[in-house]
C-alpha cells in the first residue's frame, strides 16, 4: 500500500511511484498521471526579465496533507477509481524540475482521467502551498489566477482563491 | 480564550513573524482579523481590500467561523501550488 499523500524535498521518479501504485492489483486497467514541472516564463514571454531563476516552494505542514486527503476522499466518492497518490515538492527547485504528481488507477480510463484533472484542480484552489520565483529582477510572490477557480467551478465547487 | 497564530508566505514575510500566542476574547474568526489590524505597523497586510485567507484548525474558514480555545488561526495569501 502506497502512501496516499507525500510532501518532500526530493524528486521522484514517475516509473516507480506508477509500479508501486498498480502493484498485485490486477483490476487496474487504466492509470492516469499529471506531473508539473517548473517553467521558464521567458520563454513564453520573451522578456529577459521574466527569466526564471529559481521558483521556492513554501507550505503548511499538517494542513498540505489532511486538505489534500480530503480531496482524495472526495474523488473516491465521485469517481470509479481504485487508487489516488500525490507527490507534491516543497523548498528550491530550478526550472525543468519536477514539482507534483497525481496518478490515479481505475478499470477503465474514463474515470481515472476524470479524477486526476478532478485532484489538480482542487489542489490548485485548496492545498496551502506557495510558490515564490526568483527572476534577474528580485524574488516575488506567484499571483493566484482566477482561472484555477474557474477549473475547480467546473465540477460544481466554488472556490473563491484568486478572487 | 487562548489562540496560536500563524502567518505563511507573503504575510510571513510581511509581519517578519511565522508565529504567535494571542489573549483575545473574540468569538469569531473575523473578530481576531479587527484585533490584529488594529495593532496597525506591519498588521495592514491583513487588511480586508487584500486577498487573505484564513484557516482554522488546519481547515479553509471565512471570518463568521466561530473560535475555541486553544485552536490554531492562520493567515495566509491565496494559495499557489500545483
Amino acid at each position: 500500500m502506497v502512501s496516499r499523500v507525500v510532501i518532500q524535498t526530493e524528486d521522484f521518479n514517475v516509473t516507480d511511484v506508477l509500479a508501486k501504485l498498480r502493484e498485485g492489483d490486477l483490476r487496474v486497467g487504466a492509470v492516469c498521471t499529471f506531473v508539473g514541472t517548473v517553467r521558464d516564463t521567458r520563454l513564453l514571454s520573451g522578456k529577459d526579465t521574466d527569466a526564471i531563476v529559481s521558483l521556492t516552494l513554501e507550505h503548511y505542514p499538517g494542513m498540505t496533507e489532511s486538505s489534500i486527503a480530503a480531496m482524495m476522499d472526495a474523488a473516491h466518492q465521485r469517481f470509479d477509481i481504485y487508487q489516488a497518490h500525490v507527490i507534491h515538492r516543497v523548498g528550491p527547485l530550478k526550472p525543468a524540475d519536477q514539482i507534483v504528481l497525481v496518478a490515479v488507477t481505475s478499470a477503465h480510463r474514463g474515470e481515472s482521467f476524470k479524477a486526476c484533472e478532478f485532484l489538480m484542480d482542487y489542489l490548485k484552489t485548496q492545498a496551502p502551498f506557495w510558490k515564490k520565483e526568483e527572476t534577474p529582477s528580485g524574488s516575488t510572490w506567484v499571483d493566484a489566477r482566477v482561472s484555477d477557480d474557474a477549473a475547480l467551478a467546473k465540477w460544481g465547487i466554488q472556490a473563491q482563491n484568486a478572487g | 480564550m487562548k489562540l496560536r497564530i500563524r502567518y505563511f508566505a507573503s504575510l510571513r514575510e510581511s509581519l517578519g513573524l511565522s508565529h504567535e500566542e494571542m489573549e483575545t476574547s473574540a468569538m469569531t474568526v473575523g473578530e481576531v482579523r479587527s484585533e490584529l489590524l488594529a495593532r496597525g505597523q506591519a498588521y495592514v497586510c491583513l487588511q480586508r481590500d487584500r486577498s487573505v485567507r484564513m484557516a482554522l484548525n488546519q481547515v479553509m474558514v471565512n471570518e463568521e467561523a466561530v473560535l475555541e480555545s486553544n485552536a490554531e488561526l492562520a493567515f495566509f495569501p491565496p494559495v499557489t501550488g500545483g
